[in-house]
């Protein structure tokens, strides 16, 4: 018991190197350890400071960062402020990192057999031939199929899920004691992910390897990790046993981001934070998360907290620490009054198709186009949100696209009943539609930094859909421009910035604002919260669902997040391989799914509070 | 991956056809033809008349493009304006000519560059790179007329190392040439290395931040191995097609160069016949230079298809 | 006001960096020799002085005398106009054609996009300087046959750059929505694509410009551009070249002047492109 901790982080501060005055921290006094075999989770949004903090534990500091004060020691050596060549034989051997993105992370031009062979002639006095045996090992260990042929493969060549598997036999390679992880499943598919984070739950059962993990998805981490960190803008706020974490949260912060959290079990929308995180430039002087926190006082605001024991094993950095379980009350939201029977829009066995034969090909009349989208039927209500769930490649994108016309259908039909109108048949391309029928449909993207001009301000931005639509000019058109901010809860002075200017959950407010200025009557919104931190996503969750349902407004809510579709849908497509599995109302089909397929994707989410044990 | 083999080689055939086209329609377009071009423009009706028809000029535009492409089909250029005799040969000891000087300029610029840029890249603004970069600077901004006349004033004149101005006949053994074209061929070498070590160093310092040679780093793999498994590989194979299509780019400056050192070569022969208003001669010349351009480009494209994994094994 | 604003604080920036700096001082300076030499030189540039070939630099003649005694200094002044007269007019006319037709093609996209561009390819094939000489052989030199072969020459490589610009941003969703808003194509054109492709544009500008003028150059050296008796920098490189060892003065100003002037020229815009974020090195492309 008495046996020094295998890795232990001392008061370790990080910072941006500073142009000019003191160096503004990115992970600041920081102090952990882990021991052998032990699993430790890092929790927190974007900005928080976590890759930093899990790269300094490999000896690594960034350019543009800096080794400010405090250690690393990896049994009893330290890293940081070392030459590369000290730890050699460290890095890739007893600790091993896995990437986030290995796609990126492996040489395009080795194949994958000779990266592990490369870490196996490192880290281990195998010979040439024992070392090709032990490369098809490793890749039988991460159940890649046919391992002999997977070593001759190009990263390139494998899928996304392949590949990471891939990049945790090359971190075995060197029979690691520590495997740090930098959120390792994000990107993948649900039920890839879950496969994933068993094979490496049984790795490091079985090897007895410690773990660190960094994860902005704290389902994940409870999968993984015994104990869990918690991280806001730099510090480490919380600490203590998973279990304990997420069922009792003692920081204000830790608690009001597991309440921001969407969840299977409950219905209604998550609580998001009010406000924004500190950026790096404006950092405040107390406690960090004081200017959005609701018990903050004139001590938080002036005196930064320390990390003191909350409850046994239970570490916070708080002045009014909460006590008691995780209170998850979810906000009902606005709800839909008026006219729920009639019918805006319908889609009759709708059929896409992808890929046209190009260049040789179609000279010499080879491929056939696929069909992504096939016979798929649905109908969508006046102010009802319509949830189409699936993993990558079931054709969810796809449907939003032929309804927009962006990409054109090539079967069935698909009509739109406008309001005291007749009913009308949707023309299959965008280009071929008058005006108004464009105007009744509007689509919010899934990344506003592509779906904003850059050059625009938001003032211009808005005014695009009112010109064209509204016929606005002069002061008529600032006005309703700054109408439709506050619609979106942001502040008139917006409209003189740049997308630049703003924050990802800022822009994609003005990205529903645009939608809104053109007063539809279908909203399609595609995977708009994927690109956004949790807390963040629950407050433009809120946006969507109210105004929908008070403007009456139906909406196509396209996600592969399940718990997302079941927080703001009111019922819910599951699609698989271009088809509907299973269509109902969202509690139906969350709590009672009829059908197999939509009960392994349920199975597959992981559930934080639920699946820790 | 034949596929993409024969789609790029029909893409250069076409191309090739296409600049038959341009050579011959641009032509079309302009007031004027070979006759007024060569008879001046105060020349009468009546001897226009003739020469049109000596020369099968009174022919509709299509008729005469099909008997111009069939006869090029054929390797038949066609007959100079103002020498009289066939184009084909005319031009065919200075293509050679021409090639001698290209591929040495090729085989010591290419090289060169690729040593300059990965070491340029590897230091990054420390006291090579900026070296490096100074002399690449100059390289790419002063023009070929100036930078060969500086080499013979230097080298010729103040140094008396090598001949400034090339003595040699068109017909001269191929040895000779090469000797005589020392002079010439450095000031290509110096133009073209400096265009692609500018490429080949931002390519280098690209790699060194991405993340897969962080990954390296963080397998712990010695920083020579780093560079010479990961980095180098990975900036190079990709800017292999870059590199010829410079490298051909280039070739216009040869026209220049051979003027400066009287080096009997292509350009000079163009530039003679641009002087003699010989319009049948300048347009086989810029169809041969353009042809050339074709073939140096298919040529990096397939290598670099036969040495780049992502080329070589992508699908469809 | 605001685009004012920012179009100083860009200006601070490159004057900001060294070679920016000293970019801006050559170039600047050059321009201003060229508005003002006309004004200021001491001898008519063309006035041959049979008693005073061949002079080295002396109080009468400051930067010597050529083999037909013309006085250096007033040439070697005058001796950029008219190449940057052409390089400005034939620059206009690339950028203007060939960023209409590059940005038009990217939007319009299909087959009539994969035509042009095989087209583009073709007589980008041929070197510039032969396909120039094509059409110099056929339309004859001087300034008013250069502006409009070197416009269409050298508009060539504006419409693939000011396509594949145009293509980083055709393909975001900016643009989709705005073509599911119903926007005409002339709209997305003008205030959607342009704005963000205009600066690398106007580097590319920048660049032509130089490019051209050391195409004009090379023609004058070659015979083929600035014809005798205007001076031309390349016509006197060419002039001295058969006096080198005599009288190399009548070759270093020249020289000088033009390399002093391009180097000028690319620092400057180097440095220019760093403060507005456009790449200027050739992109090598993801294989």
């Amino acid at each position: 018991m008495t046996e020094a901790p295998l890795l232990a982080v001392s008061d370790l501060t990080i910072g941006l190197r500073p142009q000019d005055g003191p160096s503004t921290p990115v992970v600041d006094k920081v102090s952990f350890t882990l021991d052998a075999g032990a699993s430790i989770g890092i929790a927190g949004e974007s900005g928080s400071g976590k890759s930093t903090l899990l790269l300094a534990l490999m000896g690594v500091v960034r350019p543009g960062l800096q080794h400010v004060s405090g250690q690393v020691d990896f049994a009893g050596a330290p890293l940081l402020g070392r030459p590369d060549e000290a730890l050699l034989g460290l890095r890739g051997g007893r600790l091993a990192l896995i990437p986030q993105n290995a796609a990126t992370a492996m040489t395009p031009t080795l194949r994958i057999g000779a990266q592990i062979d490369e870490s196996l002639r490192l880290h281990s006095t195998l010979g040439t031939k024992e070392r090709a045996i032990r490369v098809q090992e490793l890749l039988t260990r991460v159940q890649l199929p046919s391992p002999a042929a997977m070593a001759r493969r190009y990263p390139h060549e494998l899928s996304g899920g392949q590949v990471q598997r891939a990049a945790i036999a090359m971190a075995l390679a060197g029979d690691p004691a520590v495997l740090l992880m930098d959120e390792p499943t994000t990107g993948l598919d649900v039920t890839t992910q879950l496969s994933l984070l068993q094979l490496m739950g049984d790795l490091q059962r079985d090897a007895g390897t410690a773990i660190v993990c960094v994860s902005h998805d704290i389902g994940v981490l409870a999968k993984l990790c015994q104990r869990v960190m918690v991280m806001y803008s730099g510090a480490l706020i919380e600490v203590g046993p998973t279990a304990t974490v997420l069922s009792r949260p003692a920081h204000r912060y830790s608690r009001a981001l597991l309440a921001s959290l969407p969840r299977l079990s409950q219905p209604g929308l998550p609580q998001s934070i009010p406000g924004r995180p500190p950026t790096l430039i404006a950092q405040p002087t107390g406690c960090r998360f004081a200017p959005r926190c609701a018990f903050a006082d004139t001590t938080c605001q002036t005196r930064m907290p320390a990390l003191r024991t909350a409850a046994p094993d239970q570490q916070v950095a708080c002045f009014h620490p909460a006590d008691g379980p995780l209170e998850t009350a979810p906000d009902p939201g606005a709800r839909l009054l008026s006219d729920q029977s009639t019918t805006v829009l319908q889609a009759q066995d709708l059929s896409v198709s992808y890929g046209q034969p190009r260049g040789l090909n179609l000279f010499l009349r080879l491929g056939t186009p696929t069909r992504v989208v096939e016979d798929v039927s649905f109908h969508l209500q006046r102010g009802e949100i319509l949830g189409l769930v699936g993993e990558s490649g079931s054709g969810k994108s796809t449907i939003l696209r032929a309804i927009a016309g962006i990409h054109p259908r090539s079967g069935g039909a698909i009509s739109l009943a406008p309001k005291g109108q007749a009913i009308i048949l949707l023309d299959s391309q965008m280009s071929r539609r008058p005006l108004p029928q464009l105007r009744t449909i509007q689509m919010v993207f899934q990344n506003p930094e592509s779906s904003l001009n850059p050059r625009h301000t938001i003032l211009e931005i808005l005014a695009q859909p009112l010109r064209l639509y509204g016929n606005l000019h002069g002061t008529a058109l600032r006005q309703r421009a700054a109408d439709l901010l506050a619609d979106v809860r942001l502040d008139r002075d917006y409209l003189d910035r740049f997308p630049s200017q703003l924050s990802g959950g800022e822009r994609q407010r003005v990205a529903i604002a645009r939608a809104f200025a053109a007063d539809p009557e279908v909203l399609l919104c595609d995977e708009i919260t994927t690109a956004l931190d949790v807390s963040v996503q629950a407050a433009v969750l809120k946006l969507v669902h109210d105004l929908a349902h008070e403007r009456a407004v139906a909406t196509v809510f396209v996600s592969h997040d399940l718990a997302v579709v079941r927080a703001i849908a009111d019922r819910i497509a599951v699609l698989s391989q271009g088809k509907i599995v299973e269509i109902g109302p969202a509690a139906e089909i969350c709590l009672r799914p009829s059908q197999a397929y939509t009960r392994r994707l349920l199975s597959a989410v992981l559930e934080p509070g639920i699946a820790a044990e | 991956m034949l596929g993409m083999v024969l789609e790029r080689i029909g893409l250069a055939a076409f191309t090739m056809a296409l600049i038959a086209v341009v050579c011959f329609a641009g032509l079309q377009l302009m007031p004027g033809d070979a006759c007024t071009v060569h008879l001046g423009r105060g020349a009468s009706d009546t001897a226009l008349a003739t020469c049109r028809s000596r020369m099968g000029l009174d022919q509709p535009a299509m008729t005469r493009f099909v008997a111009w492409a069939d006869r090029l089909a054929h390797g038949d250029l066609g007959v100079s304006a103002q020498r009289g005799k066939p184009i084909g040969e005319i031009v065919g000891w200075r293509l050679r000519n021409t090639l001698i000087l290209a591929v040495m300029a090729a085989a010591m610029g290419i090289p060169l560059a690729l040593f300059l840029g990965v070491a340029s890249g590897l230091s990054r603004d420390g006291p090579v790179d900026i070296a490096i970069s100074t002399i690449a600077i100059f390289g790419m901004t002063v023009p070929e007329f100036i930078s060969g006349t500086l080499m013979i004033l230097i080298f010729s004149v103040t140094l008396n190392w090598a001949t400034g101005v090339v003595l040699a006949g068109y017909r001269a053994p191929v040895m000779e040439l090469v000797r005589a074209s020392i002079l010439p061929s450095a000031t290509l070498t110096f133009i073209l290395a400096a265009h692609i070590l500018r490429m080949v160093r931002a390519s280098i310092i690209e790699v060194l931040q991405s993340e897969f040679v962080l990954m390296a780093r963080l397998k712990g793999v010695p920083r020579r191995q780093i560079i010479w498994r990961h980095v180098v590989p990975n900036a190079l194979l990709p800017a292999i097609s870059v590199i010829g299509l410079t490298a051909a780019w280039l070739l216009g400056g040869v026209v220049i160069v051979e003027s400066v050192f009287n080096y009997p070569g292509l350009g000079r022969l163009a530039v003679d016949a641009v002087a003699d208003q010989d319009l049948p001669l300048v347009q086989a010349i810029a169809l041969l230079f353009g042809i050339i351009y074709v073939a140096v480009n298919l040529g990096s494209d397939l290598l670099a298809m036969a040495l780049n994994p992502r080329l070589r094994t992508l699908r469809g | 006001m605001k685009g004012l604003a920012s179009g100083l604080a860009v200006i601070r920036a490159v004057l900001g960096q060294p070679s920016g700096l000293i970019g801006a001082v050559i170039f600047f300076g050059h321009v201003a020799i060229a508005l003002l030499a006309p004004y200021i030189v001491p001898y008519d540039p063309a006035l041959q002085d049979v008693a005073a070939m061949m002079q080295g630099p002396s109080a009468l003649h400051w930067f010597g005398t050529d083999r037909l005694g013309r006085d250096m200094f007033s040439r070697t002044l005058l001796g950029g106009r008219e190449a940057m007269l052409i390089s400005t007019l034939s620059t206009i006319a690339a950028m203007v054609w060939g960023s209409a037709l590059g940005i038009t093609l990217a939007q319009v996209g299909g087959r009539t996009d994969a035509l042009v561009m095989r087209a583009v390819d073709a007589m980008m094939s041929i070197p510039w300087i032969l396909l120039v000489m094509l059409f110099v052989a056929v339309l004859g030199t001087g300034t008013a046959s250069l502006i409009p072969v070197l416009g269409f020459s050298y508009g060539l490589s504006v419409v693939y750059l000011a396509r594949a610009a145009t293509l980083d941003f055709v393909a975001r969703d900016f643009v989709l929505a705005a073509q599911a808003r119903g926007q005409s194509r002339w709209t997305i054109v003008s205030r959607e694509l342009f704005p963000n492709v205009r600066d690398s544009l106007a580097v590319q500008g920048a660049m032509q410009w130089s490019w051209i003028f050391l195409a004009v150059s090379s023609l004058s050296f070659l015979g083929m551009g600035v014809a005798p008796p205007t001076p031309d920098w390349g016509q006197m490189i060419s002039d001295a070249r058969g006096i080198m060892q005599l009288a190399p003065w009548a070759l270093i100003w020249p020289m000088a002047a033009l390399s002093s002037m391009v180097i000028g020229m690319n620092l400057l815009v180097d440095a220019w492109a760093k403060t507005i974020g456009v790449d200027r090195t050739r992109r090598i492309p993801e294989a």
